[in-house]
């Protein structure tokens, strides 16, 4: 709609009713002092924290210098590190074959109600998923039964508290999370590409790894990046399958709550694994564009 | 060729979702039998640990709470993301990239973090662990989504009917009620029923900010130290019962939308 010369009305795309109105501004504070008064402020408080000792008394670094000289929050932070890669590369491996076949091989009609099955559990709580693969992986659970039952083994297995089980449940939450991004990603890809590829003489194989995977890079890089940074800060998943065996960083940040009430040693550890996580998001930036419908 | 593929897709398409399906299987097949652990083998179906859990008084009314804070944190969430995503899509307003930014900030932070944030400032400030505190937190990790879910249904075609209606002499107010809540309906519910899910679920906020009356994620927390315990396995079914009502909703809001 082109606005026409003698239009009385004000310019198309303009909905602005009066100029410099209180209006936009009532609209937005709310949100915007939500927003500051609850989730800027506190990070300030937490920063102010983090400085101070926990027997009261000045400014100190040494929450920091902490992290640096023992070599147990040190190993927390490489735990975490380790254990957050091993999930996301394993995730990442399961989940685009399987969002591979929801897209193409699976029949236009059904493809809706697959993807929801596919994410089901994806809706229970953490603490609830976790427990459940307690119940699967416990000294006398579902898999030790079975596999004692069959006598291929004879002693039971010791597969909960171990990392092993923190890996699977991570795992079994982050399939599901990137079975869902990737397949919506292979689902936005017009199939001219692939034709072209095919007329051009390119092979199933061929197209798929010169033509598919290319463009799905970047929503793979966006999942993976959801899973870095949703895997890194969970309590839940390591505290009731792995144990206290080996400690990852949030486990390290609850225990300085828990045990000792120490608030400014947690709050450095906080801010630490939040400086990680910034760095990681900087370090992919240029394939996070996320855009806009 | 072709008929190899087939084959080796729907193998593993099985495979995996046997992986996704085999805890929460087990999770309900096991809070369905009598004994008094949830282990095989299975020993036939029976209520006992459903009763169990409805006659706990401590589960039951962490329950109420569960829905109170998650219905009351959501519709916070959803009205103050809605009136500023009505704000930064209908005005032209300085900085709004910049402040826009700011309310969906709280998206890249972990929970862990946001809720230790507000540990450390309300126990400054001098707030008592409540209920109230949680909700707090569950606004500050919902606001950001219902804005994102509401601005980016905001389109362009909207704006004409709202100025239609300035046009005929409605106030602001009138238009906000009676033409943009209503176009915006789909995408309100959708926010709503997102929130409603991710506060009923949430835990680490609510353990950190609740002390005695708590949010029924803590309660099955504390239920976990007896170890396995087919009444976690119950009220654990329950949980994931309303979850799929919840996204079932949300999913009903999404297809309304789609063919609107």
């Amino acid at each position: 709609m082109s606005p026409s010369g003698n239009n009385p009305l004000p310019r198309a795309g303009r909905a602005l009713p009066r100029a410099g109105s209180a209006l936009p501004w009532a609209l937005v504070t709310p949100a915007l002092g939500w927003t500051l008064l609850f989730f800027v402020l506190p990070f300030i408080a937490m920063g102010f924290s983090s400085l101070t000792a926990h027997e009261g008394g000045g400014f100190t670094l040494s929450n920091y210098s902490q992290f640096f000289t023992n070599p147990s929050y040190w190993q927390a932070m490489v735990n975490s590190l380790e254990v957050t890669a091993i999930v996301t590369v394993i995730s990442v491996l399961l989940a685009y074959p399987f969002a591979w076949i929801l897209a193409e091989q699976v029949p236009e009609r059904w493809q809706r109600l697959a993807l929801m099955l596919a994410v089901l559990p994806f809706w229970t709580s953490y603490v609830v998923r976790s427990y459940s693969w307690l119940l699967v992986l416990a000294q006398n659970g579902v898999i030790n039964r079975a596999l004692t039952g069959s006598g291929l083994i004879s002693e039971p297995l010791q597969l909960a508290n171990t990392r092993f089980a923190t890996v699977t449940g991570f795992v079994h939450f982050f399939v599901m999370l990137l079975t869902l991004t990737i397949f919506a990603n292979l689902k936005q890809l017009s199939p001219s590409y692939r034709k072209a590829a095919a007329d051009l003489g390119a092979g199933p194989v061929r197209t798929f790894l010169h033509v598919v995977l290319p463009l799905t890079l970047p929503g793979i890089m966006v999942g993976a990046f959801l899973t870095f940074v949703l895997c890194i800060g969970d309590y839940i998943t390591p505290q009731i399958l792995g144990g206290n065996n080996e400690l990852l960083m949030p486990q390290l940040v609850m225990m300085q709550i828990g045990r000792r009430g120490d608030f400014p040693l947690a709050s450095a550890l906080s801010i630490i694994l939040m400086g990680v996580v910034t760095i990681a998001y900087l370090a992919c930036a240029r394939w996070l564009k996320i855009e806009r419908a | 060729m072709r008929r190899i593929v087939r084959i080796a897709s729907w193998l593993y398409a099985i495979a995996v979702y046997g992986f996704i399906f085999l805890p929460v299987v087990v999770l309900v097949l096991f809070s369905l039998q009598a004994t008094s652990f949830p282990i095989p083998p299975f020993t036939g179906p029976s209520l006992r640990w459903y009763d169990a859990v409805l006659s706990d008084v401590r589960l039951t009314s962490a329950l109420v709470n569960s829905l109170l804070v998650a219905s009351i944190s959501s519709l916070a969430a959803v009205t103050l993301g809605f009136l500023s995503a009505w704000g930064f899509a209908r005005f032209v307003l300085p900085g709004s990239g910049l402040l826009r930014g700011l309310i969906t900030l709280p998206l890249t932070v972990s929970y862990l973090i946001i809720g230790m944030g507000l540990l450390v400032l309300f126990n400054w400030a001098g707030v008592p662990k409540s209920l109230l505190a949680a909700g707090i937190g569950h606004v500050v990790i919902n606001l950001p989504l219902c804005f994102a879910i509401i601005y980016s249904q905001m389109g362009d075609h909207q704006i004409n009917i709202e100025r239609a209606a300035r046009d005929l002499g409605a106030p602001e107010w009138k238009v906000l009620l009676l033409i943009t809540v209503p176009v915006m309906a789909p995408a309100i519910f959708a926010g709503f029923f997102l929130s409603m899910t991710f506060s009923w679920d949430e835990f680490v906020i609510s353990f950190l900010l609740t002390r005695f009356d708590t949010t029924l994620p803590v309660e099955i927390w504390n239920l976990l130290r007896s170890g396995l315990n087919p009444k976690t396995n119950a009220v654990g079914s329950l949980v994931f019962a309303v979850s799929i009502v919840l996204v079932v909703l949300f999913e009903l809001t999404l297809l309304r939308r789609r063919k609107a």
